[in-house]
């Protein structure tokens, strides 16, 4: 069993804050990250992976005296498709998190109180900057890789385009390049559910009682948005909890609504509110052609891609995987794409691990091998 | 050939002869990759495949090649005017909705384009309809009317006709029986032909 600690890397103190793309500036930041595997003499054997909204550096491996292992650990380890023995894998928490790096939920040090809703907004573009602090602390000058799912795979789409220099290639899963109206919608009604808590006090609940009913709740939309109607009726159907008949009464009768309850639950001992709505809000912000048209983006990039979208997903749905997968064709980049065939929704990304781990680690082998089909 | 040579087909091994060294080349259609394979390791060429079948796709990845999932009737719009040395359609012309348009495309980003099609009018398909009164079903031909993955059915001549009513001028064409060329007419006795194109 592989026992993994997380790190920490602090930068960017003052006067030499981040200075965010909303004008304001934030330092000192400090970032948490694992690693996984050796990193190579000359350093050419970096990946970097990167979480999806709720998740956090503890990507693979197990924390010692924890039973349940990192978040992607079916994909990262020796022998895997992130193959450790023959890679080094970073992945770092997000700026605006609450796991461990510097967020809502983290200290002022100008007040020497939590900041609440004073911490400054980040975006995606954001969290990258601060992540490539890390990466030179790390003295790595190009990453083999840079690959996520989800909000995972914007951070990745960041980096290939802002600092082009950095990145050998991209693993772009579930992702998408512009947020469209059905997201910035879902998001919004998380974010009322967490604003409209009583218990949220403006986000000023620190060290009292927590949103955990708005927090719960929004969480619970969350994951209505990760499944599809096919996995969801395959995985609940209609069973009821613990009982012959209908209630005809307001408790659960239906075992998705436990779920659910079950879910939401768990998920506010783990997870601070405020960085929920911040992080939503970068994803609202997140629009490659804001400026211009996702063709002029991608000019700036250099790497080689790999695209993969899942045919359920209808969070990210597979669409804008392909308008990404024009764009860069379009820039006349290497480019494989795949839409994989899954009734699990947005979640395929976490559960499909057979066909990715063979997509990934044959496009990885080539990256190593610096075999280009441009 | 070389030894290992020897199993390559036959159709790959005149691709292989016309695609020039170090090409960029596209294949729609590429199936399980095994000619954009021989093309990069033989000829040195920069390859990428459009292939609509999901495991397909897992195949050309192993091969470590860089395929893109997605139907060649909008798999060719993305790239930019004569992007590629060489576009090849070999035996997946005749499923595509809209030929003429992808074939204009194919010349649109290709500076040739290599197309192999089946030869419905071979004799012993003429012999069928004939003399038993029956749509033909034969070895080079395997499937029944119902379940033909087939859109179009068409012979060399049709395909000539085609090029010249088109303004696209063939290079060259070969007639192919197994695992021979064929000399004389080969409208009656190839089993696929082979052409090279320029527009």
């Amino acid at each position: 069993m592989h026992i993994v600690e997380t790190q920490y890397h602090t930068c960017c103190a003052p006067p030499h804050e981040l200075k965010l793309k909303s004008g304001v500036s934030l330092g000192p930041v400090t970032l948490a990250y694992e690693t996984y595997g050796t990193l190579n003499k000359d350093k050419s054997n970096a990946i970097m992976v990167f979480h999806s909204l709720t998740g956090d550096a503890h990507a693979a491996f197990f924390h010692k005296g924890e039973e349940k292992p990192g978040w992607w650990d079916t994909m990262i380890g020796p022998g895997k498709g992130f193959d450790t023995d023959k890679y080094f894998v970073i992945c770092s928490n997000v700026i605006g998190g609450c796991k461990g790096s510097t967020g809502p939920a983290s200290i002022n040090p100008k007040t020497g109180k939590p900041f609440g809703l004073s911490f400054p907004f980040v975006t995606i573009d954001d969290m990258v900057a601060a992540q490539r602090h890390l990466i030179d602390h790390l003295g790595i000058k190009k990453l083999l890789c840079v690959s996520g799912g989800s909000m995972g795979g914007l951070q990745a789409l960041i980096w290939a385009t802002q600092y082009p220099d950095y990145v050998e290639s991209v693993i772009a899963i579930a992702t998408n390049t512009r947020h469209t109206a059905q997201q910035i919608a879902l998001h919004e009604v998380a974010r009322q559910a967490i604003m409209g808590d009583p218990d949220w006090q403006g986000g000023d609940y620190y060290g009292k009682s927590i949103p955990a009913r708005g927090l719960a709740l929004a969480r619970m939309i969350g994951h209505i948005t990760y499944m599809s109607d096919k996995s969801m009726d395959e995985k609940f159907g209609r069973k009821l909890i613990a009982k012959e008949r209908l209630g005809y009464d307001f408790s659960h009768d239906f075992e998705v609504e436990n779920y659910l309850k079950y879910r939401g639950g768990n998920f506010v001992q783990r997870f601070d509110a405020n960085s929920y709505l911040y992080i939503l809000k970068s994803l609202d912000y997140f629009d490659m052609a804001a400026e211009g048209k996702l063709t002029d983006v991608f000019a700036k990039a250099r790497a080689h891609f790999l695209v993969i979208s899942f045919t359920s997903d209808w969070l990210y749905p597979s669409y804008q995987s392909k308008e990404m997968v024009r764009a860069l064709k379009a820039n006349d980049l290497d480019v494989s794409d795949i839409e994989i065939n899954s009734s699990y929704g947005h979640d395929a990304f976490l559960v499909e691990v057979e066909g990715q781990t063979k997509l990934i680690s044959h496009f990885l082998a080539r990256m190593q091998k610096g075999v280009a089909h441009v | 050939m070389s030894e290992a040579g020897k199993s390559i087909r036959f159709d790959h091994q005149i691709i292989i002869k016309w695609v020039d060294k170090g090409s960029r080349v596209l294949d729609l259609g590429c199936g399980d990759g095994v000619l954009l394979e021989l093309l990069i390791k033989n000829r040195g060429c920069h390859g990428t495949g459009v292939e609509i079948d999901e495991k397909a796709i897992y195949s050309c990845m192993a091969k470590g090649l860089t395929v893109s999932h997605i139907d060649i009737d909008a798999g060719l719009a993305d790239y930019s005017n004569k992007r590629f040395d060489y576009v090849i359609l070999n035996e997946s012309l005749q499923e595509v909705l809209q030929p003429r348009k992808v074939i204009l495309e194919a010349l649109r980003v290709g500076k040739k384009v290599i197309v192999g099609i089946p030869n419905f009018c071979h004799v012993r398909a003429r012999l069928q309809i004939f003399f038993q009164g029956r749509v033909p079903v034969t070895k080079e031909l395997p499937y029944e009317w119902y379940d033909t993955p087939n859109l179009r059915f068409l012979s060399l001549k049709d395909f000539r006709y085609f090029c010249k009513n088109n303004g696209i001028k063939i290079l060259d064409e070969v007639g192919i029986s197994g695992s021979k060329r064929v000399g004389a007419r080969p409208n009656l006795f190839a089993h696929t032909g082979l052409y090279l194109l320029e527009k």
